[in-house]
């Protein structure tokens, strides 16, 4: 990912207490999960295993490539740790990558690390694996099925961290939704082509050289889970989104307005977009987003189960 | 780059170097929080909140550049919030030269006060990684009842971290060397460049799964039985009380300040 103010590590000072308070509600009870899970699917090999792989992770997110305009483009990984070792796993090991980064070397806050943990692990593990089930599920298992699953797998992940931080910011009044969303969205569209590329070619290498780790995943419990979480960080997503807006988050402007003394100018900021919208302060640019977000992620998992199906046929007439 | 393979800890015996790591972690945590219920526009506040920053870099012996000149890292993400003041709405300022924008007052208070908020949270982490080794800082965070087995797991990772970042270093070197370049020659395409840095990451991810089955091979010849066992101990002392309880006043004091603007 590129130096750029899309960078999803949220720092201290961005998020509204009640908003910073509720991610780590959330990351703690979709990380206990998580190690229970991830305790059971390996037992005693679990803090050897997730220690090395986070220290590959933080490894491999230093392979760069440039991309253009002096910019250059590496993996995140949430991805492609959630094909191979499945989502609870992946999740444990982003916890781990984003904590420490946050802990040693300051990238991302203290506070905001529950958001950063929901948005690069959980988000990016679930949301990834959803989309590699479901390519997998309508393609068949094959080669090129997991292929194109793996780039859909590592889109989504990328686009899903993106949207929620931008929620997440709007909810805490530290940015424009409509200015935002749009932003993040686009930006991250492409980081996640990025992604899907190196996931993808990542892939091909574990295929080839060692293709009965690919299966373990499946024999990893909770895989009926995946989807359950997924949509219960959803639903959160969007209270977090409706609530904080409604209720925390004009309480820090008000002491604002009143010290300086415009405190009808501020209710009037914050009663205006309330009353054009069903969700407070999302306009249209922000749902335009969100539709083409959603078009976007049915377009990568079509291209990809569409290619699937072409290359079975494909194989199967000429063998 | 990501990698910053440097260690954060600097050694030293200053008055923060020897606190408990468990108040360290607990005061920096009061400072973030006690920066993130400071309310935009409490300039007072934020000035007290500097200068207690400043005293503790200049306590541990650090110097006060130190934490200063490493401040930058949060500074991308600073521009998210730099088009408030254009888009709050509320009375303006004055318009921008160029463009005409109008700047409202209301949006550019939230702008410097979310700006100056990260910029002395992340002072404060900085501190904490400068002043403190980072398995006293774990076995810190363990005694604060952070879940043993992801306590374990993040030591294991730190173990590795560095081992890791120098097998990908020497990856990328080996890449370097051999992609030579007529001058003048117009780079690959990204693709191709994507494929090969996706191939050297799924060689080192192999050797990573390989490494921590040999890891683990090893723990259990040494007699590993799922937990882990630190010689690290530390006891709360009569100066870590008062530390605590005086970084604590100064927070609320802090905070209190912004009633008086």
């Amino acid at each position: 990912m590129p130096a750029s103010p899309a960078h999803l590590h949220i720092p201290d000072g961005f998020l509204s207490p009640a908003v910073a308070a509720l991610g780590w509600v959330i990351a703690t009870v979709v990380l206990a999960l998580a190690f229970r899970q991830t305790g059971r699917q390996l037992g005693d090999r679990m803090v050897p295993m997730m220690g090395v792989l986070a220290a590959f992770i933080f490894a491999a997110q230093a392979i760069n490539f440039p991309v253009a305009a002096g910019t250059s483009g590496h993996l995140i990984g949430a991805a492609l740790a959630a094909i191979v070792l499945g989502p609870w796993a992946s999740l444990v090991v982003m916890t781990v990558v984003v904590g420490t980064q946050a802990l040693l070397f300051q990238d991302g806050g203290l506070i905001a690390l529950g958001w950063n943990i929901v948005n690069m692990g959980a988000l990016a593990a679930f949301g990834g694996y959803a989309a590699h089930r479901a390519v997998i599920r309508l393609t068949g298992d094959h080669r090129p099925a997991r292929l194109g699953a793996a780039f859909a797998a590592a889109w989504v992940s990328v686009e899903a961290g993106a949207v929620a931080t931008s929620f997440e910011l709007a909810a805490s009044g530290t940015t424009d939704i409509n200015l935002a969303l749009p932003a993040m969205a686009s930006v991250h569209a492409l980081i996640g082509i990025g992604e899907g590329l190196l996931t993808l070619a990542a892939l091909t290498i574990l295929m080839a050289a060692r293709p009965e780790l690919l299966r373990q995943e499946e024999e990893a419990g909770g895989r009926g889970q995946a989807l359950f979480v997924l949509t219960a960080v959803a639903l959160t997503l969007l209270l977090a989104l409706a609530v904080p807006l409604a209720s925390s988050n004009p309480d820090g402007l008000q002491a604002v307005a009143q010290a300086q003394g415009f405190s009808d100018l501020a209710r009037a900021i914050w009663a205006g977009p309330a009353a054009n919208y069903l969700v407070p302060g999302v306009g249209d640019p922000a749902r335009a987003t969100i539709a083409a977000v959603g078009l976007g992620t049915l377009i990568v998992c079509g291209v990809a189960i569409g290619l699937g199906r072409l290359s079975r046929r494909g194989s199967r007439t000429a063998g | 780059m990501h990698l910053h393979l440097a260690d954060r800890y600097r050694v030293g015996t200053s008055p923060v170097h020897r606190l408990d790591p468990r108040v360290k972690i607990l005061l920096v945590l009061t400072y973030i929080l006690g920066l993130t219920l400071a309310a935009p526009g409490a300039w007072a506040s934020y000035a007290a909140f500097l200068a207690v920053i400043l005293t503790a870099a200049g306590l541990s012996g650090l110097g006060f550049a130190y934490a200063l000149r490493r401040s930058y890292v949060a500074v991308p993400f600073v521009l998210a919030a730099a088009a408030l003041p254009f888009t709050v709405r509320g009375p303006t300022l004055s318009a921008l030269p160029v463009l005409g924008w109008p700047v409202s007052e209301l949006g550019l208070v939230l702008f410097l006060s979310i700006g100056l908020r990260t910029w002395l949270a992340v002072q404060a982490a900085i501190l904490l990684t400068a002043t403190t080794a980072f398995p006293d800082l774990l076995w810190g965070l363990g005694a604060l009842k952070v879940p043993p087995a992801l306590v374990a797991v993040v030591g294991l990772m730190y173990r590795y971290l560095f081992l890791a970042g120098d097998e990908a270093l020497r990856m990328m070197r080996a890449r370097q060397a051999r992609a030579a370049a007529l001058p003048g020659a117009r780079p690959p395409p990204v693709v191709w460049q994507a494929r090969v840095a996706g191939r050297m990451i799924g060689s080192l991810f192999l050797r990573a799964i390989e490494r921590s089955e040999r890891v683990y091979g090893a723990m259990l010849a040494r007699g590993y039985d799922g937990r882990t066992r630190s010689l690290i101990h530390f006891q709360m002392s009569a100066r870590d009380w008062a530390a605590l309880a005086a970084g604590v006043l100064l927070a609320a004091g802090c905070l209190g300040l912004q009633g008086a603007t």
